[in-house]
């Protein structure tokens, strides 16, 4: 539907004067979720002109993390992606390790992989649920977020919080899996396969969803790298382009997956691509699962990690080590460094500088969502007021994480 | 991976690059500010780096000497403010880092600038990719530095009233903003709508 306007309804209207009208959608609009604002020129319906203002949300998490030890910015970046917290965390403890130049122990590597795959699963099905949403389709809204209820279930039970999680240290985990993780997570992914039949059912061939999604809200594969897209939205525009496969951490060079990419780069390509990126990561679950190894979480060294409570108590060494590691943190080597992981919107990076003093001298996140929303401008211009808001949510900002 | 991308600007700009390393495996160079579009076009067209992935700063202020911390006595790790001392650094303040992505070599590379305290300006990117347009807005927004060239260098987190660069490392953690009347109260206009 991204046509101009009629100049001429009936032909009567040809010489009818119209201007252009400049409004505020957001900050606070019930479409806009995440606390968003887009001052929009339109001329009748069509969008002429659009200029996202973001920021309503920012609270200086990069001047806050400078202010403690690195280990206190673990739970700051829970508030990044609130839909994924998980990958935050490994994202953060993977550039301080890289910073440390230290090796995590396999099982970790295993379990930062089936955090991060959760979390994409949780972050995927809310943008989807929400892109029905957006069209007027509650049901398929309700369904996926009740089947995200129960991986927040299996998320409180490994990190002891549905949201706010903090699971990852630097260089291991805070705890390993709790007991009957695995018959949980069968029981999730039980659930998660019902809901997305019926999804697919209601969407995929829904008339309504495809008129209204199709072709709107178009971002060409040239133009989608040159705005420095990432994650599902460079690759519903037909980019194969993938952080776990482009630059592999942890295990993902072990595990086979596909990378599903779309040919057109619309908000329906957008959709399908997340929903087989659901798909995919319930792979890649299934062969951590089978291949996961026993051993440590956390890496065997006591200037990182805190030792455990009955060394603390009856050694002397160990009592040292911890009390070291609470007063004085992890001491980082001068020097930076750049991690990725696969966000759920795309390449979430962390860009650390350390001076050595025992705290981050500069962290800094590149936020998937900052780039996509610069290119918001090109996919609605041209369009109607009413595509904005499901072109709005394909793209799934988060406020948290493009504010900071 | 058969060549660093570094070394072939080395090779192409010798005069340019100020320093190239590889720490933690991140090919990094380091350029001069005339020679950052250059550069950038040299990465874009001949080495195939056609994806702007980060544009962000350092401000070195208290990098020269260990910075003093000034400790509550009773809760050492609540740290109450950070003002290091002024003047003691070596070589420029601020540092604007570029990252880079090739998805044909799968690599990453990064270009530093050096920017001077006294005339923090650096030639924007975004001639060379437009991706680079929030990024170098938001360099703007939290650390005062200009980007020559730039098609609308504004504010983009903060507000435009907004007083100071709050990531430099002499703005307080503490800051207090003055306080701003509600636009629109008084019949002026409201900030941000066009007429």
């Amino acid at each position: 539907m991204a046509s101009k306007a009629p100049a001429a309804v009936n032909g009567r209207d040809r010489d009818l004067h119209t201007e252009n009208l400049t409004i505020n959608m957001g900050p606070s609009h019930p479409a806009m979720h995440g606390t968003v604002r887009i001052i929009l020129t339109l001329d009748g319906e069509t969008v002429v002109d659009a200029d996202p203002d973001i920021g309503y949300l920012h609270r200086g998490f990069e001047k806050m993390a400078e202010a403690g030890t690195w280990s206190k910015v673990i739970p700051y970046t829970d508030r990044l992606n609130y839909v994924s917290p998980l990958i935050n965390n490994v994202g953060y403890c993977g550039a301080v390790e890289k910073l440390l130049d230290i090796e995590i122990t396999e099982r970790c590597k295993y379990i930062r992989v089936f955090i991060s795959e959760i979390a994409r699963i949780c972050d995927h099905l809310t943008a989807v649920a929400a892109s029905a949403l957006e069209v007027g389709a509650f049901t398929p809204f309700l369904w996926a977020v009740q089947a995200r209820e129960e991986f927040y279930f299996l998320i409180e039970m490994i990190a002891g919080a549905r949201v706010t999680t903090s699971y990852t240290r630097i260089g291991g985990l805070r705890w390993d899996l709790p007991e009957g993780w695995q018959e949980r997570y069968e029981a999730c992914e039980k659930r998660l396969f019902r809901m997305m039949d019926d999804i697919e059912t209601l969407l995929t061939r829904n008339r309504i969803f495809i008129d209204r999604n199709a072709d709107v809200g178009v971002m060409k594969a040239k133009e989608a790298v040159e705005w420095g897209f990432t994650g599902p939205s460079l690759r519903a525009a037909g980019v194969d382009y993938d952080v776990r496969k482009a630059a592999p951490y942890l295990v993902y060079d072990r595990l086979d997956f596909d990378v599903p990419i779309g040919h057109k780069g619309d908000n329906f390509d957008r959709y399908l691509v997340r929903l087989e990126e659901i798909r995919q990561s319930v792979r890649i679950i299934r062969q951590v699962i089978r291949d996961i190894p026993e051993g440590p979480v956390n890496v065997d060294d006591w200037r990182i990690v805190l030792p455990p409570k009955d060394a603390v108590y009856n050694t002397i060494e160990g009592m040292i080590a911890h009390f070291e590691l609470i007063m004085k943190g992890v001491q980082v080597p001068k020097g930076e460094a750049y991690y990725a992981v696969e966000g759920g919107n795309g390449e979430l990076g962390f860009y650390l500088v350390s001076d050595g003093s025992g705290r981050p001298y500069r962290v800094h996140v590149r936020p998937p969502c900052f780039a996509l929303m610069q290119g918001l401008k090109d996919m609605i211009i041209g369009g109607m007021v009413a595509d904005i808001i499901p072109t709005f949510d394909s793209i799934n900002m988060i406020g948290g994480e493009i504010d900071r | 991976m058969t060549e660093f991308a570094s070394d072939r600007v080395l090779k192409r700009f010798p005069e340019q690059v100020i320093e190239t390393h590889r720490q933690h495996g991140d090919d990094t160079v380091v350029v001069k500010r005339d020679g950052l579009v250059e550069v950038l076009e040299f990465l874009r067209d001949e080495m195939d780096f056609l994806m702007p992935i980060d544009v962000t700063c350092v401000d070195r202020l208290a990098m020269a000497d260990p910075p003093e911390y000034e400790s509550d006595p009773l809760h050492p790790m609540l740290t109450t403010q950070t003002v290091p001392s002024l003047g003691k650094l070596d070589g420029p303040r601020f540092e604007v880092v570029y990252h880079l992505r090739s998805l044909s070599r799968g690599a990453l590379v990064r270009v530093k600038v050096p920017v001077d305290e006294d005339d923090p300006v650096v030639p924007s990117g975004t001639g060379v990719l437009k991706g680079f347009n929030w990024f170098e807005r938001e360099v703007f927004d939290m650390f005062g530095i200009r980007f020559d060239g730039h098609p609308d260098l504004r504010r983009v987190l903060l507000y435009p009233e907004f007083e100071g660069h709050p990531l430099r490392k002499d703005y307080p953690r503490k800051g207090y903003q003055p306080r701003l009347d509600m636009p629109g109260l008084n019949g002026d206009k409201v900030p941000g709508i066009k007429e």
